[in-house]
């Protein structure tokens, strides 16, 4: 039930954000939180935005995996 | 699908799998507290994969699964009230009370609509204004902001035919309750992403200073999940016992500050009484004195819930706390199937008994 999906908010109106899920266009509210922007990534909840999802970490988590498993081969 | 794809990657998986068995010198323990979790983990074949390796075992973070019984029926009587339309998350339907659920009372008259967000019962209140609209609102610290949010929105919309029969749920004392009780024997815990993108990572420290235990939060997607996994393993194979943060994209240190700021606005902490588990102290929230126009419980004066023993054979309890897993209650998958669930595990897609029933079932 805490199942939340990442999409990007292409427009946002009188607290409400129009957000890009996969194709599907969802609202969602923007009652809790703070400093969201079009253009940001944020993950949706049950009609919520409830948190920003970070572009830097995103790839910084991706490539500690690359590397190891990298590490791996190597041996 | 960005963020999605890109971290369902199979080789990538493979790698980590590898790694993974690579490192762990024992089997250890390891348990994931959330449903979200559970499902993952089963779906993806994580826990197969690491059979023999390590032990993961699913903790109590379902929330429609730790939903008394007795509450259950708390709703289910609301909703036969005359004028009343129960408003509630489509998992809940299904789950069994002690005589009936939320599907059987509506199918025999009562008005139960599902909502995809606690806001559209607003909605549904403003439609409906000789009706009164009550939100069954079950969840953790991921959800209870959004029903917190959503009694904002009515106060502050003048709406008075909303209310909500709200039972939410803290993770860190159920955690804590759990190794208090000393009767399962966990390692190390896989924490939930989305509850933590709320509350803060800061909020598991007890579980390294008091109990020595490892944590990791991590993500949904199958490397996340393993990623974690592989820095827990890592952590014990170190003798460290620290809390870390994979699902770094998500989650920070001290949370999500609006959304606890408009969570604590509304609720404040209560005794909570999860199903199998009984009560636990402080681990739960109730709507502030402030509020009380808007609790449901006050509004109709229902009594609190009474202890309801779960279905005869039912194992839910046992499961719930990770001291047996699914294959080992005598009901599953014989008397005990999603069509036919006897316990909630069975029933809400995130329930440890139906991941098990849909992903891990062994032909043999
Ligand atoms: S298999 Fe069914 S009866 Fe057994 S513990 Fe799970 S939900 Fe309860």
């Amino acid at each position: 039930m805490c199942l939340g999906i990442p999409g990007k908010i292409i427009r946002i109106e009188t607290g409400m954000a129009t957000v890009d899920v996969a194709g599907a266009k969802k609202e969602a509210s923007l009652m809790l939180l703070e400093g969201a922007a079009v253009g940001d990534y944020v993950i949706v909840h049950a009609g919520f935005a409830i948190q920003k999802i970070d572009e830097k970490e995103a790839a910084e988590t991706l490539k500690l995996v690359d590397e190891l498993i990298e590490g791996m081969s190597e041996v | 699908m960005k963020y999605i794809t890109e971290f369902r990657k199979r080789e990538q998986a493979k790698g980590l799998v590898n790694r993974i068995i690579e490192a762990a010198t024992k089997p250890y323990c390891i348990m994931e507290i959330c449903g979200t979790h559970t499902h993952a983990i089963s779906r993806y074949g994580v826990r197969e994969s690491l059979k023999g390796a390590l032990r993961l075992i699913s903790g109590p973070g379902c929330p429609v699964c730790v939903t008394s019984t007795g509450d259950v029926d708390r709703a289910i009587e609301l909703s036969r009230r005359g004028g009343v339309i129960l408003a509630t998350f489509g998992d809940m339907m299904r789950v069994p009370g002690s005589a009936s659920s939320l599907q059987e009372v509506k199918a025999a008259g009562a008005d139960v609509r599902v909502v995809y967000s606690p806001l559209d019962s607003i909605q549904m209140a403003l439609d409906n204004p000789g009706k009164e609209v009550v939100l069954f609102a079950v969840g953790f610290e991921t959800t209870v902001p959004t029903v917190a949010a959503t009694i904002l929105t009515a106060a502050e919309r003048g709406i008075t035919n909303f209310s909500a029969l709200a039972l939410p749920k803290l993770t860190p004392p159920a955690m804590k309750a759990l190794m208090d009780s000393g009767e399962v024997d966990i390692d190390a815990f896989l924490a939930p992403g989305h509850v933590t993108a709320i509350i803060g990572a800061e909020a598991y420290r007890f579980l390294a200073k008091d109990y020595g235990s490892p944590c990791v939060v991590a993500g949904f997607e199958p490397i996340d999940a393993l990623y974690g996994i592989y820095m827990l393993v890592r952590q014990m194979e170190e003798k460290r016992s620290d809390i870390e943060i994979q699902y770094k994209r998500v989650v920070t240190w001290e949370g999500n500050l609006k959304a606890m700021e408009v969570m604590d606005k509304v609720f404040e902490e209560a005794d909570a009484s999860w199903r199998g588990i009984g009560t636990i102290p402080m681990s739960g929230l109730k709507i502030r004195e402030a509020y009380s126009s808007f609790d449901a419980e006050e509004r109709f004066s229902i009594t609190p819930a009474a202890e309801v023993p779960d279905p005869p054979g039912c194992a839910c309890g046992e499961v719930l706390k990770g001291l047996i897993t699914p294959e080992e209650c005598k009901l599953f998958a014989t008397a005990c199937t999603p069509e036919t669930p006897v316990g909630p595990c069975m029933v809400s897609s995130e329930g440890t008994c139906a991941a098990y029933y849909k992903y891990e079932i062994r032909s043999a």
